[in-house]
């Protein structure tokens, strides 16, 4: 069971194992205000958070599901059926030998600990609700970097925490920031205070070990003026025959000349609902970059979206969704301009493969009062096969005649010429299809950190052999 | 076992139409065969039925190398076991450079799990490359993506010295050169040729055969070989016409 993993086993079916369930917190199945009591409870939480989680229910009760544009999939989600809070131990452990075997297990398996010692400058291991791991190299420690769970820091650090939480995704924003406002655990807090770059990346990783079980973690990310920071996570789950519900809530702060980089690799299993509302608010001179690559889950819903508040913000979203049989992955990005000189660039690539069905929804807002405002939009979508979907949606609202927009969007398919030239070289069906899949995103995965850009090629491949008859 | 590319009785149709009627053509390792013929004569169709084109129905007869018959195995197969085809039309694969892809097809007649040694593949690739003269910048472009007619037909000449292969057809792969590519690709697949390889070359124009010269040529029309003969028939084909061919083939007929 504690393989090592490396880099050579990274794969779909990599996260599908479980162990054991030996909780000893649990808000049990279904949600209403007494599962709000319980998590406060449990939590030893202060009334502000209680309050503020008691309103959020309210207004997740309150509002529909976003079918009338989004996938009818929804519907299939039983809010009822769902356990919101499961947990070991409140206290993240600093080292991993007082992590419970099976849950440090879990992560050896995952080569969280190896990569930690490889190239992490922290790294926070959430286990169901709460983390079970969390830690920082001291030398980033001693710079007055912060990084722990969102309970902890909100306990431990008000003056921060309370200034910027909620702030830039308000509980009302959709149905999902209020769920995820009511039930919140876990999650990354991190403050980068002005002037520190950290070198390294800080890592989380979520993993769902749990049935019918929701994970909910709350990540707010704070760099003070003129730091920088690179923030990966990563997830998995077991393959269930029920569906599983995460929904998380990310807010990052970049004051004026900070620079964040938020990378994903969702690596799900395919009954999970991913539906995950992701937001920056960018300062004066900052540059917010989100890197999301959506490989696994059942339906994708993610946005990750940049408000670009102090002149000549910068905001970037780079997303890869690979969409096979019986998966949906409907992403895209947002990017708000509301100062002058503000840019922002979205580069979208999809590949579905089989029956599966990718969707780009994008959003950017320039209005007429700005100037000297630029957007670069690019979505390309790769067919595999004909029963292969893609859809695009753009919106894309640009006032005034001071301000600069470009949109391409282009579609293509691997043809079987392609194939059979590739084959005639000696390369098997399944290996000339993940080879042109990994060319179609090459350009992209070039910007990204040497170690995911390895691992998203291995994803590719995996998804790929398995796509061949 | 007989060290040949053999071609027996042949016959290939796509969808309801028959375009290869019982061919037979033998070419032994280490010689260079040309096929020459008219358009719409079923040359490019031998070469992408040889090499296993799912469109391309083989009917009946059979197509074996060094004894081994090639129908059953798929594609990568039989470009494993040692056939490769130089296309007329190479096709373009975005984002997918030069190098990986030479790379990845040699990988795969590797061991499973087995890699390549970087340092020694890139040794060979660029004496390869400087050998048909291509610029080492190259390695980094996508394959066939924006390259003119002769860059991409270079590059499949860089892909035949690189998978070195026991039989290689090569497929119009004079067509849309002008003379200074001709005579490089020429050139490559000269230092190429030898004891180790047989080659079967298909061209429409006998100028190729100026700059390689054949051991053997075959006349092909309507789906037959209707004349062989030595490299001179090149020379005799050029001077009399395909009008001549048409006759040849009512003689055999």
């Amino acid at each position: 069971m504690t393989t090592t993993a490396t880099q050579l086993d990274i794969d779909r079916d990599k996260g599908n194992f479980k162990v054991e369930e030996s909780h000893k917190y649990d808000a049990g199945i279904g949600l209403s205000e007494a599962t709000v009591d319980y998590i406060c409870d449990v939590k030893g939480e202060p009334d502000w958070i209680r309050d503020f989680r008691k309103r959020a229910l309210k207004v997740f009760e309150g509002k529909p599901m976003p079918t009338h544009w989004a996938s009818k999939d929804l519907e299939n989600i039983d809010f009822q059926k769902i356990r919101y809070y499961l947990a070991g131990d409140q206290r993240a452990k600093r080292s991993w030998d007082d992590v419970p075997d099976e849950v440090k297990a879990t992560f050896e398996r995952l080569g969280i600990p190896e990569n930690e010692r490889k190239f992490l400058a922290g790294v926070e291991a959430q286990f169901d609700s709460e983390a079970a791991y969390s830690n920082i190299k001291d030398a980033v420690a001693k710079d007055g970097v912060i990084f722990m769970g969102s309970t902890d820091a909100l306990m431990e650090h008000p003056e921060i925490f309370k200034k910027w939480f909620g702030k830039v995704i308000p509980t009302g924003d959709n149905k999902f920031s209020a769920l995820n406002s009511a039930v919140f655990s876990g999650g990354s807090f991190i403050y980068i205070p002005p002037g520190v770059k950290v070198s390294h990346p800080l890592q989380a990783y979520f993993r769902i070990n749990a049935e019918n079980f929701g994970q909910f973690e709350r990540t707010l990310i704070i760099a003070d003026e003129g730091s920088e920071v690179t923030y990966m996570e990563g997830c998995t789950a077991p393959k269930f025959d029920t569906a599983t519900l995460h929904s998380a809530v990310v807010e990052l702060v970049a004051m004026p000349g900070a620079k964040i980089e938020y990378i994903t690799v969702q690596n799900w299993s395919s009954n999970v609902f991913n539906l995950v509302t992701k937001r920056a608010i960018a300062h004066e001179n900052a540059v917010v970059k989100w890197i999301d690559c959506n490989i696994g889950s059942r339906l994708t819903m993610k946005y990750p979206g940049v408000v670009l508040k102090g002149r000549k913000a910068r905001g970037e979203v780079l997303s890869i969704a690979l969409a096979n049989d019986g998966q949906h992955q409907d992403t895209g990005a947002k990017m708000i301009h509301a100062a002058d000189e503000t840019t922002s660039n979205v580069i979208s690539k999809s590949i579905s493969v089989g029956k599966g069905r990718s969707t780009y929804r994008g959003q950017v807002h320039i209005p007429k009062h700005l100037k000297g405002c630029k957007n670069n939009t690019e979505c390309d979508a790769l067919l595999i096969n004909s029963e292969s979907r893609t859809d695009t949606y753009p919106a894309i609202t640009v006032r005034g005649d001071k301000n600069y927009v470009q949109h391409e969007a282009s579609v293509s398919k691997v043809s079987a010429e392609q194939i059979f030239y590739m084959q005639q070289r000696g390369l098997s069906e399944a290996e000339a299809m993940s080879l042109s899949v990994n060319g179609f995103v090459n350009e992209l995965t070039r910007e990204f950190p040497m170690e995911y850009s390895v691992e998203l090629k291995r994803l590719i491949e995996l998804e790929m052999e398995g796509s061949v008859g | 076992m007989s060290a040949t590319l053999e071609i027996k009785n042949l016959n290939v149709s796509i969808g309801d139409k028959q375009i290869i009627k019982d061919l037979n053509l033998t070419v032994p390792k280490g010689e260079v065969h040309a096929i020459m013929g008219p358009n719409g004569t079923g040359k490019s169709t031998l070469a992408k039925a040889l090499a296993g084109h799912p469109d391309y129905q083989i009917t009946s007869g059979d197509a074996l190398m060094d004894g081994e018959s090639l129908l059953d195995l798929e594609v990568d197969e039989r470009s494993r076991a040692g056939l490769f085809l130089a296309f007329q039309y190479p096709m373009e694969i975005p984002g997918v450079s030069i190098a990986n892809f030479i790379r990845a097809a040699k990988k795969a007649r590797l061991p499973k799990g087995e890699d390549l040694n970087a340092p020694a593949f890139y040794k060979e690739l660029y004496a390869m490359m400087d050998m048909l003269k291509i610029d080492r910048k190259f390695t980094a472009r996508s394959i066939n993506d924006g390259f003119s007619g002769g860059e991409k037909k270079r590059c499949e000449i860089l892909q035949l010295a690189m998978l070195n292969p026991k039989y290689a057809i090569l497929d119009e792969t004079d067509s849309g050169l002008d003379i200074d590519a001709l005579k490089v690709v020429s050139e490559g697949v000269n230092t190429l040729r030898g004891d180790h390889m047989g080659a079967l070359i298909i061209t429409h124009y006998q100028r190729l055969l100026d700059y390689i010269i054949p051991d053997a040529v075959h006349v092909m029309y309507d789906g037959r070989i209707v004349k062989s003969g030595d490299k001179d028939l090149a020379l005799e084909l050029e001077a009399k016409g395909y009008d001549w061919v048409k006759e040849l083939a009512s003689d055999a007929a």
